[in-house]
């Protein structure tokens, strides 16, 4: 029975994400800080700043529909259970055999769906921006990220992200022009889905240039709390595909013993660490860019992901 | 072609307006002046009223003269000004709004500065008109009053097609607090204070403008250390305010990195101020007839030390910025204001310079101890983001150069000179760091202020930010609204 210990480990990933995921975000900020020469709040600032939230009652304006009040549980639900899917220090994962990596990519487009609706609901011009906005970058990354899929999947010869994990650690993967076109692709798509720079920018007081904060600004209270977690969700969602995919290292099969299990989880936790590095380097490294260039740095990532699918038509061992 | 003493001829001259002349004209001599500055022969300065006169300041830009025109208006009505010449326009509903003279043919009679809530047995106030802006799939956005940022309050209003701006208007007065009235009446001292603190970031700016026409209203001349060392607070308060806006234009692109190194140096000159003058932005240090206090012991080796440590600094800065692609992508190219709309406007500052306008109020009109050293007026011509940006990198070093040279010169001598109870008017025009501040003061027989107008020289940049928007898209207003970095609560009074 290898039932009971694959339920066990899913659980323990799904409750890993939500414990580490503010965890990240507030890595991340403390290392910007430092780059700037400042202190910066502790990295365990997130936590509170969501237990301080849910205190916090909550304002709704007078003509918010059910929508409005719905949308970031449904949100904070869609991004959970996408992050649960990513194999983060074992593969074998019980919910992989039900949902594959279009499924991750479906539910993180219905949670964005959602709050583009909710951005628009109060009626509220920053809203109606920040969906307008969001709304034009998805319809760009969208595309981009289901390419990059397709490059994993011709190559793994599988969608499920569990099967693709495997197949990254196995031998046989070599090294390949298609794999690099489709990691640059994928950290393009994660960056402007996460709203970071240059895409957005996740410190600004600047309401005109807001793409995701525009969306949010209505909301207080748990709703608050529900949409920033959901973001920190999203975040660790990305790096842990990154990680699982270009850096599948230490992962642990399915079925293995505890030894490995805490060999991946030290390794994961070095990933993200890594990553937060990283990602706060390149943002503290460039500037925001204007609107309309979004688009063609999307554009970019969606022509490396066509590149990358092309080449493997072309040969198999690009 | 007339020259503005010419114009001076035209009306029957006030005795005791010091140091330029002012002339008392009938209408037809009015319209003629306003003629002119519409044609571009002279550029406005200022307007501004009180009970039954309307006063017009005029700047000669080739002679460096000025001058100012009055028309007695008892009807409380006077020719517009602004129906020919717009830079004219918010200056006209203010003076309306304050004093309740009529502009007759101003084409915009909507209340500026009075919303409508100063009397407090008025009822709600009336709805504000916005212009109206037609076409399909137009819509408005609303920003502010306030705003989501730590800074002060002023309301947008952007008519936009999906994310360009069509048309941005403003609307301020939310930031009023009655200076004028308080003026009116108040001993020298107490207005003196009243004048630093019309706008924060420019308080030696003003203080000095102020004393300055009050000094020239009572003929005295300060002592020669005193005006050296005004010059001194006047260039660190310009190098502070040019480290922190260099900073912050970095900060709306998102590029925190060049904010926090540019905020050091900020940092560092207001500490440098602290101790040198007691205060860090050196409030009140400026007084009529002097300054308040003398510099503290081993200042000047201090200063030195500071202008040594800021030549190191900041070229790394200037450096990186030149080399961040991502950021000069922001910065060219965006915001321009065209050369022809500055001059008309009379635009002063890193605005007007950034657009080819050469106008600085320490070289073209000039005072001491200004005419004693040497300095460049940096001047550009493209009028964008990334040009405002440069002058005042130009500006900052020229200022460092500026500070070594006062402290090389800075001469002995008492630090004050005793003032007369007189009767008298005067003018001054200082260059602060966003431009030239107009003081214009009038001293009655009691020794107090009777009549005191300081014009920010935001009332004749923020149109231009109107200007300069248009075309652009929204998300890249703030990045040019903070190259211009005009002052609300100079402008609101």
């Amino acid at each position: 029975m290898v039932v009971i210990p694959d339920i066990l480990v899913q659980g323990a990933q799904m409750a890993l994400v939500l414990l580490l995921s503010p965890l990240l975000t507030g890595f991340v900020r403390k290392v910007k800080a430092r780059l700037l020469r400042s202190r910066g709040a502790s990295v365990f600032q997130p936590y509170r700043d969501l237990l301080r939230l849910m205190r916090k009652e909550v304002v709704l304006a007078e003509n918010a529909s059910w929508l409005f009040r719905v949308t970031p549980y449904m949100i904070f639900a869609a991004t959970w259970v996408a992050a649960a899917l990513v194999p983060t220090f074992a593969t074998g994962l019980m919910f992989s055999w039900t949902a594959d990596l279009i499924a991750i990519v479906a539910l993180l487009g219905s949670a964005r769906f959602f709050l583009a609706l909710a951005g628009m609901d109060v009626g509220t011009s920053f809203g109606g921006i920040g969906s307008s906005r969001e709304v034009m970058i998805a319809s760009l990354a969208e595309p981009a990220m289901l390419l990059i899929i397709f490059t994993l999947a011709l190559l793994a010869g599988a969608t499920q992200l569990s099967t693709i994990a495997a197949f990254m650690a196995s031998p046989e993967v070599g090294l390949r022009v298609s794999l690099g076109m489709a990691l640059v692709a994928l950290v393009m798509v994660a960056i402007a889905e996460n709203a970071r720079i240059p895409v957005d920018n996740p410190a600004t007081h600047l309401e005109l240039t807001m793409v995701h904060e525009a969306m949010v600004l209505e909301y207080s209270g748990r709703h608050l709390a529900m949409i920033e977690f959901s973001a920190s969700l999203k975040l660790l969602l990305y790096v842990s595909l990154i990680a699982c995919l270009f850096a599948p290292w230490n992962l642990a099969g399915s079925g293995a013993g505890p030894a490995s299990y805490a060999v991946g989880a030290g390794a994961y936790i070095g990933k993200l660490a890594a990553a937060g590095v990283l990602l706060a380097l390149f943002e503290t490294a460039t500037a925001k860019m204007r609107v309309f260039r979004v688009p063609q740095f999307l554009g970019a990532a969606l022509m490396l992901g066509l590149l990358a699918t092309l080449l493997l038509f072309v040969s198999r061992s690009l | 072609m007339p020259g503005l003493s010419d114009l001076m001829l035209e009306g029957s001259r006030v005795q005791g307006h010091r140091p330029a002349p002012r002339a008392v004209v009938d209408p037809a001599v009015w319209n003629f002046t306003v003629g002119k500055i519409a044609e571009g022969h002279w550029t406005l300065l200022g307007l501004w009223g009180e009970a039954a006169a309307v006063h017009m300041a005029l700047l000669d830009e080739d002679a460096g003269e000025t001058a100012v025109v009055s028309l007695d208006c008892p009807d409380g009505r006077y020719p517009s000004v602004a129906q020919r010449h717009p830079p004219a326009l918010r200056l006209e509903r203010a003076a309306r709004d304050l004093f309740g003279l009529t502009p007759r043919g101003l084409p915009d009679m909507r209340p500026w500065l009075d919303h409508g809530r100063w009397a407090e047995s008025d009822p709600a106030s009336q709805p504000y008109d916005f212009l109206p802006a037609e076409g399909e799939g137009l819509h408005q956005v609303a920003v502010g009053p306030v705003h989501a940022g730590i800074i002060e309050p002023g309301h947008f209003r952007f008519t936009v097609s999906g994310e360009t701006v069509v048309r941005l208007e403003q609307r301020f007065g939310y930031a009023h607090k009655g200076v004028e009235s308080l003026m009116a009446g108040a001993a020298l001292t107490q207005a003196a204070r009243l004048a630093g603190r019309v706008s924060g970031d420019s308080t030696v700016a003003y203080a000095f403008a102020f004393a300055r026409a009050a000094e020239a209203a009572l003929g005295v001349e300060p002592p020669e250390r005193a005006q050296w060392l005004r010059a001194l607070m006047a260039e660190l308060e310009r190098l502070a305010n040019h480290f922190g806006d260099f900073g912050a234009v970095r900060n709306d692109a998102a590029f925190p990195l060049l904010h926090a190194h540019a905020a050091v140096l900020r940092e560092r000159v207001l500490r440098a101020a602290d101790a040198c003058f007691g205060h860090r932005f050196m409030r009140d240090r400026i007084v009529p007839g002097g300054v308040a206090s003398d510099m503290a012991a081993g200042s000047t080796d201090m200063l030195h030390g500071l202008v040594a440590d800021l030549r190191q600094r900041f070229p790394k800065l200037v450096e990186l910025y030149d080399k961040t692609a991502s950021l000069q992508d922001r910065t060219v190219g965006t915001g321009i204001v065209k050369p022809p709309l500055a001059r008309q406007y009379g635009a002063g500052g890193f605005v007007g310079r950034a657009s080819g306008r050469p106008f600085d109020a320490r070289r073209t009109v000039g005072y001491p101890p200004y005419d004693a050293l040497r300095f460049d007026v940096p001047v550009l011509d493209r009028g964008d983001v990334d040009a405002r940006v440069w002058i005042r990198i130009r500006e900052a070093e020229q200022s460092m150069s500026l500070v070594e040279q006062i402290l090389r010169g800075m001469p002995g001598g008492p630090i004050a000179a005793d003032l007369p109870s007189r009767a008298g008017e005067g003018m001054a025009l200082v260059e602060g760091f966003r431009g030239d501040v107009l003081a214009w003061i009038r001293i009655g027989g009691d020794g107090k202020v009777a009549r005191c107008h300081l014009r920010d020289p935001s009332w004749f940049q923020w149109p231009l930010v109107e200007a300069a928007v248009e075309g652009n898209i929204v998300a890249d207003f703030p990045l040019c609204n903070k190259s211009f970095n005009c002052s609300y609560s100079g402008h609101d009074l």
